[in-house]
C-alpha cells in the first residue's frame, strides 16, 4: 500500500493525516520539510505533480500540492501554511519542471516567493502589472 | 556558425487560431531555442468563481474552452460531489460518459484535420472535417448545442437523452468506424506523413516524466496514464476497453494515439447504449457544507483537476483549475529545438494545445529585412512536404 509506504517514510514529519474520500488523502507538513516530501513523492514513488493550489486565508497562505499516484489512482495532497507577512518556500523545480509555471502563477498571484527557482518573472499576468499587486489574495480591489 | 535570430509565434497562434506567443530562437533554419509567453488573453476566471453561486460555475468553466467544454464542468461537478460525498443516479453516469466520449472524438477528429492541414494535407484536413460534423449532430440531439452542451450538473446531468435517440447514436457510430479506418491506413501508408512526423519532436520519456505531461501527449512517449482507468470516474471501470500508449514520443506516436483512441471511444459509447438504465438522472443536492474536494477528468488533452474549497456559503473561496494544456505546452520547450522552422509548426501543434486552458501564441519571423507572417510559416511547412512528395515521385 503506497499510504503505508508515505506513512513510513514520513514519520512524525506529518502533522496531519486526513483521508476525505477514499482517493483522496491531505497530510500536512512543516515548510521546512517540503523537498524531502517532494523527493520522496516524485523519484522513489514515481508519483506526479498534478498542480499546486496557492490560498489566502487571510490570516496565513495555504499551498496544497497536489500528487498524482496513477498506479493507485489516489491524489497525495501535501499541505503547507506560510505566514502572512513573508511568504516564501522552496521551489520544487530542482527536483523536476512541472512545478515551473505553477510556482511563477502562485508568485505573481499571491505573491509567494519561491526560494531558489530560476526565473521567478511573470508567466500570466503583463510586465507592467504593478508590483506588489496580487490579484488572488482577499484584500486584492482592481481599482 | 550562423547568427542567432528570432522568430515570434504570436501572440495569436496561426494554425489554430488562438492566443499564445512562442519565440523560436533559431540559427539558419535550426530552431536552437524556444520561449514560451502565455498570459496573453487570461480571463481570471479562478477569481471570478470565487464571485458566482455554486451552479453558476457549472456554466462559467463550461466556458473555458470550447473543444473540450464538457470537461470542465465534468471535473468540476466531480469535485463538488467528492465535498458533499454523495451518489449520483446510474443513468446520469452514462450519460456524462456519452458526452464525454463524443466530446473526445469530435476534439481528436478536428486535431487530425488541423495537423494535416499543418503539413499540407488539405485532404485530410476536410475529410476529418467532414467526419466529424455527424458529431456535432449528435451533440444538437441530445443537447441541442453543438457546442458548450450545458449537460453538466452537480448531483446529475441537467437533460435526458431520448430513448429514440439510441438508434440514430448508435448508426452515426458505426458509420464513422469506416471512416477512421480510412484514416489510419491513409497515415500508415503515406511515406511523406511518416517521413514529416516520424523522429520530428520527440518527447523523451525523462521528459514527459520530468514536466509531468498527461493525455496522448504523454501516452505517445510511453507513459502509461489515463484518469479514466486509473481513477476512474462514472463508469469506467465497469466497461471494457484500452488505454493506447506508444514508445516514440514523435509526432507520429501522437497520431497514431489520438486515431486509436478514437475507437476506443466510439466502443465505450456502444457499451454505454447497451448498459444505460432507466431511471432518474440528478440527486437532489441542497447547501455545500464547508470542505474541500477534488475532481479530475481525462479531457482529450488529458486529465483536468478542479480543486475546491468551500466555507459553507453559496460561493466557493477557492476554486483552483488545471487545464490539460498548461502542462503539455510547456513539453515544447524541450521538442522544438533541434528541429528545423518548418518542423516547429506541427511540432508546437502536436500536443494538440489548447489555448484557451493555458492561454496565448502568433507568427512573425523576422530575418535581417524581411518579415514572414503566420502563413508563411505554414507555406514553409507545406513546401517541406511538396519538396518530399517530389522526392519520392508523388
Amino acid at each position: 500500500m503506497i499510504k503505508d509506504e508515505v506513512k513510513n517514510a514520513l514519520k512524525e514529519t506529518i502533522k496531519e493525516w486526513e483521508t476525505k474520500s477514499p482517493k483522496r488523502i491531505y497530510l500536512t507538513i512543516d515548510k521546512k520539510h517540503l523537498l524531502q516530501t517532494a523527493k520522496l513523492f516524485f523519484s522513489d514513488l514515481s508519483m506526479r505533480l498534478s498542480t499546486i493550489t496557492g490560498i489566502d486565508n487571510e490570516q496565513n497562505f495555504e499551498l496544497i500540492y497536489h500528487f498524482s499516484c496513477d498506479k493507485s489512482g489516489e491524489i497525495f495532497n501535501i499541505r503547507v501554511f506560510l505566514e502572512k507577512n513573508n511568504p516564501e518556500i522552496d521551489s520544487l523545480t530542482k527536483l523536476f519542471r512541472a512545478s515551473d509555471w505553477v510556482e511563477r502563477e502562485i508568485n505573481e498571484m499571491l505573491g509567494v516567493r519561491f526560494i531558489g527557482h530560476p526565473n521567478l518573472t511573470h508567466l500570466l499576468l503583463d510586465n507592467d502589472w504593478p508590483k506588489d499587486s496580487y490579484p488572488l489574495r482577499k484584500d486584492y480591489t482592481n481599482e | 556558425m550562423s547568427k542567432r535570430k528570432i522568430v515570434p509565434i504570436g501572440p495569436y497562434h496561426p494554425l489554430q487560431e488562438e492566443p499564445e506567443f512562442f519565440k523560436l530562437i533559431v540559427e539558419g533554419e535550426r530552431v536552437v531555442d524556444l520561449e514560451v509567453d502565455i498570459g496573453y488573453n487570461h480571463r481570471g476566471i479562478e477569481k471570478l468563481a470565487e464571485a458566482k453561486h455554486w451552479d453558476q460555475i457549472t456554466f462559467l468553466v463550461e466556458r473555458i474552452c470550447g473543444i473540450c467544454s464538457t470537461s470542465h464542468p465534468f471535473a468540476y461537478c466531480l469535485a463538488v460531489e467528492d465535498l458533499l460525498k454523495i451518489d449520483i443516479p446510474e443513468r446520469a453516469h452514462y450519460i456524462r460518459m456519452i458526452i464525454d466520449e463524443l466530446q473526445r472524438l469530435h476534439s481528436h477528429l478536428l486535431w487530425l484535420g488541423l495537423a494535416g492541414h499543418f503539413i499540407g494535407y488539405n485532404t485530410i484536413w476536410m475529410w476529418a472535417w467532414k467526419a466529424r460534423e455527424p458529431i456535432l449532430d449528435m451533440f444538437e440531439l441530445i443537447s441541442g448545442n453543438r457546442q458548450n452542451y450545458a449537460m453538466m450538473k452537480i448531483g446529475g446531468v441537467r437533460r435526458d437523452m431520448k430513448k429514440e435517440d439510441y438508434q440514430v447514436l448508435r448508426k452515426t457510430i458505426k458509420e464513422l468506424y469506416p471512416t477512421l479506418q480510412l484514416f489510419q491506413k491513409a497515415i500508415e501508408d503515406d511515406p511523406v506523413i511518416q517521413t514529416r512526423t516520424k523522429g520530428v519532436g520527440i518527447l523523451k520519456k525523462e521528459d514527459a516524466l520530468s514536466i509531468a505531461v498527461v493525455g496522448p501527449t504523454a501516452r505517445a512517449s510511453g507513459v502509461n496514464i489515463d484518469v479514466r482507468r486509473d481513477d476512474p470516474y462514472a463508469f469506467y471501470d465497469k466497461l471494457h476497453w484500452s488505454v493506447i500508449t506508444c514508445r516514440e514520443g514523435d509526432i507520429y506516436a501522437k497520431v497514431i494515439v489520438r486515431i486509436l483512441e478514437m475507437f476506443e471511444s466510439c466502443s465505450l459509447i456502444e457499451q454505454c447504449l447497451d448498459k444505460i438504465p432507466d431511471g432518474a438522472i440528478e440527486a437532489e443536492v441542497r447547501d455545500i457544507p464547508p470542505g474541500e474536494g477534488i475532481g479530475r477528468v481525462e479531457a482529450p488533452r488529458g486529465e483536468c483537476i478542479h480543486y475546491i474549497r468551500s466555507d459553507g456559503t453559496n460561493r466557493p473561496i477557492r476554486h483552483k483549475i488545471r487545464a490539460p494544456s498548461f502542462v503539455n505546452v510547456a513539453s515544447n520547450l524541450v521538442t522544438v529545438p533541434g528541429y528545423t522552422i518548418s518542423d516547429a509548426a506541427i511540432t508546437l501543434a502536436a500536443v494538440d494545445p489548447c489555448y484557451c486552458c493555458t492561454e496565448r501564441s502568433a507568427v512573425f519571423l523576422k530575418t535581417g529585412e524581411k518579415i514572414l507572417t503566420g502563413d508563411d510559416l505554414i507555406k514553409l511547412s507545406i513546401q517541406k512536404t511538396e519538396n518530399l512528395k517530389k522526392d519520392y515521385g508523388l
